[in-house]
């Protein structure tokens, strides 16, 4: 044993017996580290856990067809111009064909002037938002002064980039004023976090990015862009099954933010038509 | 799926500097998120990295390089070169890759050195790295290389090298069915770094 010492083989191999690799105590300890430490979640104890995972998607062990299908399917967007930044998602929530929620509130009011969406896995993303509002909170406290948006964001995608490959799916947008005045962020699980002027994230996007690409310019005026990017969500909730449901418009200025209005987008639908000329039928 | 072949990377090294160019594509699935993003990062006053693959693994990978460099610095006093930075480089590639979180980057790195003069490396996610005169990654890279074999001196001015990058995007924007419209460029030599104009279908007219 001392030469096995001597030459640190025991750091590279493990000769413990197999009983003290998956003790118990242990186990409990690292499936309950979340509730001391926000960012420290249980993860699954094998390699490749997106891969292994999928198999859930499949049979039980007994052949049974068992499904496990997470919320998915959104359409949110966020763009800058001259006026500030503003927000529009829709606010359905679906586990594969099922339509789980119609009024789920996918931007999230990290503080009075920082705003999050939400697209991809519901669950994660609730949890994940949650976080970063504390730690954006915690900082608020610590430095007195509110944190930038481009801080708040690396946050975020450093407290994901920890978990790439374990199977996360987000993908938000965060959008707020700081000194550097309007700010859009966009970050996803992958660990990808970039500033732009705009963006389109979720199943409807390719839709949305449609209507919006076509109307934006810089100089729009505020009603413009609110309409606008209503406009944008109700042609995805139209197109895509995954997005419906109530359309959500916030504007960020220097004042902060303002929900500017929340309205079905079936009610949307026929005010357009209306609008078209097309009758009601 | 990877979109790491989807994007491109490009580098000369001559008598008296070296460049390389990066596409801006930031794209997901089959949508462009962005067309002005930045892929190479300065590591320090003659040292700049392009890297391109997965993304989050860039600019995590990068940033943990460039920082990494400037703190061995600040502890010793004296800079790691372009070689030493290359090999540095190469050892966490390849012990990342040996872990259960592997880097899925392509990086080319280049630097001048005081006694070496400019020097490329070319490196991809497998770890290997090698000291090359022009090197490429991707699929744009394919088209590219020959372009280099064919035009590439030793002695050609900062002004012909630019001339053949454009060369290579023009290729690029011809035959690759992916659409890189805009690709930054950045120069190393003896006084340090410099960025060049964006070559893109306006400036190639």
């Amino acid at each position: 044993m001392a030469l096995l010492d001597f030459c640190r083989l025991d750091e590279k191999i493990n000769l413990r017996p197999v009983d003290s690799l998956a003790s118990f105590q242990n186990d409990v300890m690292g499936f309950s580290q979340n509730f001391v430490n926000s960012t420290q979640l249980a993860t699954p104890p094998f390699a490749n856990p997106v891969e292994t995972l999928a198999q859930f998607n499949t049979k039980d062990e007994t052949g049974k067809q068992i499904k496990i299908e997470f919320d998915h399917g959104t359409t949110t967007l966020g763009f800058r111009y001259k006026g500030g930044v503003l927000l529009a998602v829709d606010s359905r929530a679906t586990g594969g064909q099922f339509i789980g929620s119609q009024s789920m509130k996918k931007i999230v009011e990290i503080n009075d002037y920082l705003l999050g969406t939400l697209a991809g896995g519901a669950a994660d993303c609730v949890y994940w938002d949650r976080v970063l509002a504390k730690q954006c909170r915690l900082y608020e406290l610590r430095n007195r002064e509110r944190i930038s948006v481009a801080a708040a964001s690396k946050l975020m995608a450093n407290m994901v980039y920890n978990y790439k490959g374990m199977g996360l799916s987000m993908g938000m947008m965060l959008a707020g004023i700081d000194k550097r005045g309007a700010q859009l962020y966009y970050v996803d699980s992958e660990g990808t976090r970039t500033p732009g002027k705009v963006f389109s994230v979720g199943s409807g996007s390719v839709y949305a990015f449609g209507v919006l690409d076509s109307g934006y310019s810089w100089d729009l005026t505020d009603l413009e862009a609110q309409e606008l990017g209503r406009r944008a969500i109700y042609h995805a909730t139209h197109r895509d099954a995954y997005s419906g449901g109530i359309i959500r418009v916030y504007h960020i200025s220097e004042k902060g933010w303002v929900n500017v209005s929340n309205e079905d987008c079936s009610e949307l639908h026929y005010k357009y038509r209306a609008e078209k000329g097309e009758p009601e039928d | 799926m990877s979109n790491i072949n989807l994007q491109c990377l490009l580098g000369i090294q001559c008598n008296d500097f070296v460049m390389i160019a990066a596409d801006q594509t930031n794209s997901h699935s089959i949508m462009v998120m962005k067309d002005d993003e930045e892929k190479i990062y300065k590591i320090s006053d003659r040292l700049v990295m392009g890297v391109i693959g997965d993304s989050g693994d860039t600019t995590q990978f990068a940033e943990y390089i460039a920082k990494n460099i400037q703190l061995y610095k600040m502890r010793n006093g004296y800079e790691l070169g372009p070689t030493a930075a290359a090999n540095f480089t190469r050892r966490n590639l390849a012990e990342y890759l040996r872990s259960s979180t592997p880097y899925f980057v392509n990086v080319l790195m280049a630097g001048y050195d005081k006694e070496n003069g400019p020097e490329l490396y070319f490196m991809d996610y497998l770890a290997s790295s090698v000291k090359v005169p022009f090197a490429c990654h991707g699929f744009g890279g394919y088209l590219s290389l020959s372009i280099m074999d064919r035009y590439h001196k030793k002695d050609a001015t900062e002004q012909e090298a630019y001339e053949i990058l454009k060369k290579c995007i023009t290729e690029v924007h011809k035959r690759l069915f992916v659409s890189l419209p805009n690709f930054q460029v950045t120069v190393v030599n003896r006084d340090g770094i410099k960025t060049l104009p964006v070559i893109n279908s306006a400036s190639l007219k």
